[in-house]
């Protein structure tokens, strides 16, 4: 242990503390800026030093282990005057309209600014006009609000792997940017949103498309249909201001109705639905490896996540066989509300608009993949995050708290509990687990209430095994075969998995990956902050939810049984391959 | 010439390296810290750290790789000893490079030439390739490598420096860690200055005595200074530490010296009315040898400017004191040079490069404050005015 004191009181900490974590047994508070808790230490800000006795400059907190009998002050003197400097520092190369930012309200650097009361500018303006860029469909970047902090260059290149963003040029002219300074939409961007996640100001923000779909709920020609993502239902709270972690389905549902949308239906549904396709997919490629002796790509890997597809794509296009062909559960809502749906409530496709609410800032490029035209239309018209419906709430002065309970519309509205795990990491594996193992013993999978715990966590890179015993007649082949899984979230796990797959190494027959740490509960559209406590509770509210479902298994999803009656007809059918499967490319390496 | 130019000849003496790496090969490595620690020699870079305790403390250190890296990354402005050194005398730096290499007990060395220098690269990579040789001979179980930096002033700060050599941008490290600890590729790494090494060899060869007859308690030993500006002869010139500006201007001024500035545009610029109580070292105002006199007929705003505009330019731009702070105290002194903000402005502008001095994240940046604030100090009027 450590002895030191900080301003007067002493504390003993763990080796290799750092003076703000020390700081924080105490409550004492120390502002911090570049410092996020997802990343690694940059030490660049300079917010957050303090005094230490003997030392001839101030020491970033957030840099600095204590050493034994440190003296250290976080409020002297010399320390306010400092960091008074650096934030009004700060806000002299920052445009600073305020008002008209779209993070106004949630900005790390106005909330210091009024912590510190920096009310006249003592320092010249500095900042530059940037053009923004907008060329990408899902992130927005505009250098004349960041503060070059590299949070999103820590994000993209640490947490992520991907380097899309990066430190360029010195002194007056350094910024973040691009290879090449190219735009956003032509580099090796996933658009998976960490950057705008991480980002502490309004330099990065997912493009906005709260007014376009304002323009559809007033256009009376329209009929505006839209699908919630499992992982909103317990991070939308956030968002009008309750606790990390609150179930909030039934109020989600009502508050939708009250915006204006005409059909308010589930992304759960297809949540399902994908775990019927892919579920068949992957006993189909198991039957040609394993009975038919026959070369398939195993293991097979999941396609939910668009920020993962398009790593995939840049990084690893030479194994593209791999992913399931399944369309993400977004994109397979899509083509079935404009064909099945449509018809069912006669409206006309070309009178529809499919308004998705989801996690992730990748879903509004993902939507927008000139291939997602099943239905003969632009499958999803808009994707809004997380954060943009949160938006929508407040402006429409809806006091979300106080909503009674609601329930989805039927025919694309029913889900199960399957589906909602989709929200977190591990969610899909432990769905596809729950119905591959039954269609293939005809039993239920041998967990404990159904909960396949190993797939769970936030473990970088998780692995389980299940052993395939009294197999239907069917499935013969695949009696007494250890059935070997793995389950990476973030992209730089999904690094080492495909790392290890293209040595050859790989031993599992089917992989899931999420592009965001901890999986959609994390994704880039989520509320800001998100931290792996945030994640944490986001992930057992959806576990609860599961739980409390009368439905836990895709399969028996009265609905999803309908539409292949009615509509499909059968797994990885004509229909169904026609609808919800899709194709990928390759992509350029940078 | 004078008595103060002719005393020391340490840098350039010609001597026998060979001869000295086969008296040190019989050295115990304690013996050679003894010398080291008996010269008071600490490190020329301008920074001051005793050359013994950074050899000590990596010694100390258990790992199964070490370095040492030779600093020629010379980027100061107004000096250009370095240059002359690795000219002249790269077997005595090798030679430094390699008696630290068996103290510690570092299989590899670097030397980080400063990209502007890539001309000397045929000449030392020709004595490089011997020298290696020589030292294999000997026994010693030390390669020498030459790294080529791309021209960025902040590179010549030690962690920077390893960042480049590591292939990332050069930018400064949080430290702790320091680099005898955690350095190239995370291993225990010396890095000295290439006058430094030098002069490590020079205090072996001479076992400790001589380099401590030179200087003073404080600032013990010689150093090499580039002279520049408005002098009679400018270049460079070995000299013992320890004597006042007055002394320095007499030597090389022209009778119309208004200040000098000492260490380049991250040291110190001293007023006539001070020459005769600033004393060149440790205990004065400490320098990497850039010394440039400026005589009545320079603006002190433009010198101001000038070097302002280079920190500007050569801040890495990750902390936000560096880079915000240069920026503003530029615009600044322009703002009321052109009567845009009022004279008390500067007072603000000193508080700010004083913030600067203790909030930087390193080196640089901590020491824009010195010319700043000199400079404004001393001569408030050309700045205003």
């Amino acid at each position: 242990m450590i002895y030191v004191t900080i301003d007067g009181t002493p504390v003993s900490v763990p080796e290799n503390t750092t003076i703000l974590d020390a700081a924080k047994l105490l409550g004492v508070h120390i502002p911090t800026l570049c410092h996020h808790e997802d990343l690694c230490v940059a030490g660049n800000c300079r917010v957050c030093m303090v005094e230490v006795k003997g030392s001839r400059t101030l020491q970033a907190s957030c840099a600095t282990p204590v050493s034994d009998g440190m003296e250290i002050y976080t409020n002297s003197r010399l320390v306010r005057t400092a960091r008074k400097h650096v934030i009004e520092l700060l806000l002299s190369e920052h445009r600073g309209d305020c008002l008209r930012c779209y993070r106004n309200g949630n900005c790390e650097l106005q909330a210091l600014a009024n912590e510190y009361r920096i009310d006249q500018g003592i320092f010249i303006d500095l900042h530059k006009e940037d053009q923004v860029d907008i060329s990408s469909p899902a992130i927005q970047k505009d250098d004349s609000k960041c503060i070059r902090c590299q949070r999103c260059v820590r994000a993209c290149t640490e947490l992520q792997s991907v380097g899309a963003l990066c430190v360029a040029h010195k002194g007056a002219d350094m910024r973040i940017t691009t290879f090449w300074d190219k735009a956003l939409a032509y580099v090796v961007c996933t658009n998976c949103g960490q950057c705008v996640t991480h980002c502490p100001t309004g330099a990065l923000t997912e493009r906005n498309y709260v007014e376009d779909v304002w323009d559809a709920i007033y256009d009376p020609t329209k009929h505006v249909v839209v699908q919630t993502a499992p992982a909103i239902r317990v991070s939308i709270g956030e968002e009008v201001g309750m606790e990390p972690g609150q179930r909030v389905t039934k109020k989600l549902v009502t508050a939708l109705r009250r915006l204006g949308f005409n059909s308010v239906l589930d992304t759960d549904f297809t949540a399902d639905l994908t775990i019927v396709e892919e579920g068949n997919e992957l006993l189909h490629r198991l039957t040609k490896a394993i009975r038919d002796k026959e070369d398939v790509a195993l293991p097979m890997i999941t396609s939910c996540s668009p920020g993962w597809i398009k790593y995939i794509e840049h990084e690893f296009s030479n194994h593209l066989d791999h992913l399931s062909t399944c369309k993400s559960p977004q994109q397979m809502f899509g083509p079935l509300a404009k064909t099945y749906y449509a018809e069912k409530i006669g409206v006309d496709p070309k009178d529809m608009v499919v308004v998705s609410i989801m996690p992730c800032t990748a879903k509004k490029f993902e939507a927008a993949r000139p291939e997602m035209m099943a239905s003969g239309l632009r499958d999803v018209d808009y994707v809004l995050t997380t954060r943009e419906l949160g938006l929508m709430i407040r402006q429409a002065g809806i006091d979300f708290t106080k909503l009674e309970d609601g329930d989805y519309d039927s025919i694309l509205g029913t889900s199960t509990g399957a589906g909602a795990i989709f929200g977190a990491t591990g969610g899909v594996m432990e769905a596809a687990l729950r119905t591959a193992y039954e269609l293939v013993t005809g039993r239920e999978i041998p967990f404990e209430n159904l909960n396949v715990k190993p797939v769970r966590g936030l473990a970088g890179v998780k692995e389980a095994t299940l052993k395939i015993e009294g197999t239907l007649e069917k499935y013969k082949f695949l009696e007494g075969v250890e059935l070997r899984v793995a389950i990476g979230h973030g992209l730089a796990n999904a690094r080492k998995i495909m790392k290890q797959l293209e040595r050859g190494e790989s031993p599992y027959h089917f992989i899931e990956i999420m592009a965001c740490p901890g999986g959609c509960v994390g994704g880039g559209g989520q509320p800001i902050p998100t931290t792996d406590e945030i994640r944490m509770k986001r992930a057992n509210a959806i576990y609860d939810e599961d739980e409390k479902m009368q439905y836990r298994k895709s399969h028996e999803n009265p609905e999803i049984i309908a539409v292949y009656e009615n509509f499909l007809k059968e797994p990885l059918g004509h229909k169904s391959h026609e609808l919800l499967h899709t194709t990928y490319v390759k992509r350029e390496k940078n | 010439m004078n008595a103060h130019q002719e005393r020391v000849n340490l840098i350039f003496e010609k001597i026998d390296t060979l001869g000295l790496m086969e008296k040190v090969m019989k050295l115990g490595n304690d013996k050679i810290l003894e010398y080291i620690k008996e010269s008071g020699l600490k490190g020329r870079g301008g920074a001051g750290f005793p050359t013994y305790l950074k050899w000590k403390l990596a010694a100390d250190q258990k790992s199964d790789m070490k370095y040492v890296i030779c600093n020629a990354d010379e980027g100061e402005p107004g000096t250009f000893k370095d240059r002359k050194i690795l000219e002249e005398q790269a077997d005595k730096v090798f030679t430094g490079m390699a008696i630290c290499a068996k103290v510690i007990g570092a299989p590899e060395g670097y030397v980080y030439l400063r990209g502007e220098y890539n001309y000397l690269v045929p000449l030392l990579t020709t004595k490089m390739n011997t020298f290696n040789e020589e030292m294999q001979k000997l026994g010693l179980n030390f390669t020498l490598y030459l790294r080529s930096g791309s021209g960025a002033y902040i590179c010549g700060e030690e962690t920077a420096l390893i960042e480049s050599m590591e292939g990332y941008r050069g930018e400064a490290r949080n430290k702790p860690p320091y680099p005898v600890e955690k350095g190239y590729l995370g291993k225990p790494t010396v890095i000295n200055n290439v006058e430094t090494l030098v002069y490590c060899a020079m205090i072996v060869l001479n076992e400790g005595g001589k380099f401590k007859t030179f200087g003073t308690e404080i600032s013990a030993g010689s150093k090499v200074f580039s002279v520049s500006g408005d002098a009679d002869v400018e270049g460079i010139y070995e000299l013992e530490l320890g004597m006042t500006i007055q002394e320095f201007v007499d030597l090389f001024g022209d009778g119309d010296t208004k200040a000098v500035q000492v260490g380049g545009a991250s040291g110190f610029c001293v007023p006539r009315k001070k020459f005769k109580e600033t004393i060149i070292g440790f205990e004065g105002v400490p320098t990497g040898g850039s010394m440039m006199l400026f005589n009545s007929t320079r603006s002190m705003y433009h010198i101001l400017m000038n070097y302002m505009e280079f920190m500007q330019e050569e801040s890495c731009g990750q902390c936000t004191p560096c880079r915000v702070g240069c920026q503003q105290l530029v615009k600044g002194i322009q703002a009321i040079k052109h009567k845009k903000r009022p004279a008390s402005y500067l007072d603000d502008l000193v508080k700010l490069a004083k913030t600067m001095r203790v909030a930087s994240k390193c080196g640089l940046g901590q020491s824009v404050a010195n010319p700043f604030i000199s400079i404004v100090e001393n001569f408030r009027e050309e700045i205003i005015y």
